[in-house]
């Protein structure tokens, strides 16, 4: 566009070049200065807030609170939660993934079940509570259907509504997110790829042990931990399904915002806030770090 | 592929596929089941609880409030992030990190965690500019950023934006004519799409109108699940239902409208 050649031309543009530029900047104002109210500040004010003592200045007085047993209760019951639904959900899905993957690439079954998986993946909110009331809950359709078939479910007491019941549920939305995040990975696996281990005289083992098994473990294990991080950060499904409120961090955040007019804590829901902002932000890099990995082996 | 390997495929494929279709169709068909139920276990099906979500003020309300904050998100959505995007690709493709980068970040900073920081901030806009539940808007804004994000990227890539550009600005179109007339008609699908993701997370939202004491659909079908299951059961397996015929529609569409994009060096 330019004429590069002639810097006699090029100092003579230069003027008019730097006038440009700060117009140019006037046009992206507008985005800048709504993420910067909307998302930049709420940050802000999480990173500052959990970090001022009760007397102002920097401390880590906030953190203190979380160090009580309820709420390294909560702690821990919301990362096993995530954790064993993601490790469920991404083998389980990968599953899926495969079955579909080595179907035709162009047929109905591939685009509905990817659709599917769109819509099922966002179907974490409210609504997936009362799926799953509707099917296990001790009028479900499914708990009266096996009893009526001498199944108990509930043998011993009704676990919807603890670990076992949000894992699974949880369960429901991890299965279609890791179709959707892994395909890409599994479609890069080349058919010839197999061919040549067979020709070099290996067998199916050998093919998934060492070929497509080390080529796919870090797709698979970067899923795993977004699907890690897409747990963690649920809300609305527990907040819905326990309304007496639970032992999971949202539900402790969720205590102090609400509580706030009583008794004045903003602090420790910040400290809290912060706390699940970092856990989600170490996971997601690893999970960006391994996606790269993922992209230089499989094109 | 030798005949008892396609055969184990064959198995596998079936086995998983049947597996999997049962585990995700027997809640929504359990949904479906529930919402017809009478008041006891002998009574014949009914569509009361169907019939009353018209008659709960509270549902129709959230409804509408939603459907409202969905228009009002995927147009704010277009009108800030679309100009944004042509003008960082066109003008200052030295920032185009960083703009990715901030329309990403939301995808870090859990909804439940963003809310404790917008408490403070909406109280303010509560008291000094409107203390209408549409302002949550301003929130679902930026909480449907990365998915706009990415299928405007996608769109934009797809087209030569560059020469488009300069085509019509050599021919005297203003930046305006550019937009309406040059960039958005040539990637319809990619608009349709951030459009559609804003309106299905606007519409299944909960988390930030809840905690800010907002009543949007999601809160109310909350709510009234704790008086009358039923009625809130058909709430969500309608707005479920309507999601899939809505991701169809796209998928179809999507599909027609991806092969009319331009094409750089396609003559028409």
């Amino acid at each position: 566009m330019t004429a590069a050649g002639s810097p006699a031309l090029d100092t003579a543009a230069r003027p008019t070049r730097g006038g440009r530029l700060s117009l140019s900047w006037l046009g992206v104002a507008p985005f800048f200065v709504y993420v910067g109210v909307f998302l930049l500040l709420p940050t802000a004010i999480i990173v500052i807030g959990s970090l001022t003592g009760p007397g102002g200045g920097v401390s880590l007085a906030n953190f203190a609170g979380i160090d009580k047993p309820f709420m390294l209760k909560a702690l821990s019951l919301s990362l096993s939660v995530s954790a064993v639904s993601a490790v469920a959900g991404a083998c389980f899905g990968a599953l899926l993934a495969y079955a579909v993957v080595t179907g035709n690439p162009n047929g109905m079954l591939r685009r509905s079940i990817m659709s599917a998986s769109g819509v099922l993946a966002q179907f974490g909110g409210v609504a997936l509570a009362f799926a799953f009331i509707a099917t296990i809950s001790t009028v479900g359709f499914v708990t009266v259907f096996l009893k009526d078939h001498g199944i108990d479910i509930y043998p011993n007491g009704v676990w919807l509504y603890d670990a076992p019941g949000i894992t699974l549920i949880y369960v429901y939305f991890q299965i279609p997110l890791m179709v959707l995040v892994f395909l890409p990975a599994l479609d890069g696996i080349r058919p010839q790829w197999r061919e040549a281990t067979e020709s070099l005289g290996g067998s199916t083992w050998h093919y998934w042990r060492y070929v497509a098994g080390p080529l796919l473990a870090p797709a698979f294990l970067g899923c795993t931990l977004l699907l890690f991080a897409n747990a963690f950060s649920a809300y609305a499904t527990i907040s819905a399904l326990l309304t007496n409120g639970g032992s999971y961090v949202p539900l402790q955040v969720q205590a102090l915002l609400t509580s706030e007019t009583e008794q004045s804590q903003p602090g420790l829901a910040q400290a809290l806030a912060l706390s699940m902002i970092l856990i989600v932000v170490i996971v997601m890099t690893l999970y960006a770090l391994l996606q790269r990995r993922t992209t230089r082996w499989l094109r | 592929m030798n005949r008892s390997r396609r055969l184990k495929l064959r198995i596998f494929r079936t086995v998983v596929l049947l597996l999997m279709g049962a585990f995700f169709l027997v809640p929504i068909g359990a949904m479906l089941e529930f919402s017809t139920r009478g008041n006891s276990v002998t009574s014949p099906r009914t569509l009361e609880a169907w019939v009353q979500i018209a008659q709960t003020p509270g549902l129709v309300k959230g409804i509408v409030t939603s459907l409202q904050l969905a228009v009002i998100t995927s147009l704010g959505m277009l009108a800030l992030l679309l100009p944004t995007m042509v003008w960082v690709r066109l003008r200052l493709p030295q920032i185009s990190r960083i703009v990715e980068f901030i329309c990403l970040l939301p995808l870090t900073v859990p909804a439940i965690a963003l809310v404790v920081g917008l408490k403070p901030l909406y109280i303010w806009i509560n008291i000094n500019v409107t203390p209408s539940v549409l302002a949550l808007a301003f929130a679902y804004l930026i909480l449907v950023l990365p998915y706009s994000y990415r299928s405007l990227d996608a769109g934009l890539a797809a087209i030569d934006l560059k020469t488009l550009s300069e085509a019509a600005r050599s021919l005297g179109a203003g930046w305006g004519t550019v937009m309406w007339r040059i960039v958005i008609p040539n990637m319809p699908s990619a608009i349709l799409n951030a459009m559609l993701l804003s309106v299905a997370l606007v519409l299944g939202e909960y988390t930030v109108a809840n905690l800010l004491n907002f009543q949007n659909l999601q809160v109310e079908v909350a709510y009234v699940g704790l008086v009358n299951a039923g009625t809130s059961i058909a709430v969500a397996v309608g707005a479920l239902l309507l999601a899939f015929v809505l991701l169809m529609v796209l998928t179809l569409v999507g599909g027609r409208l991806q092969q009319q994009n331009y094409v750089p060096g396609q003559r028409a």
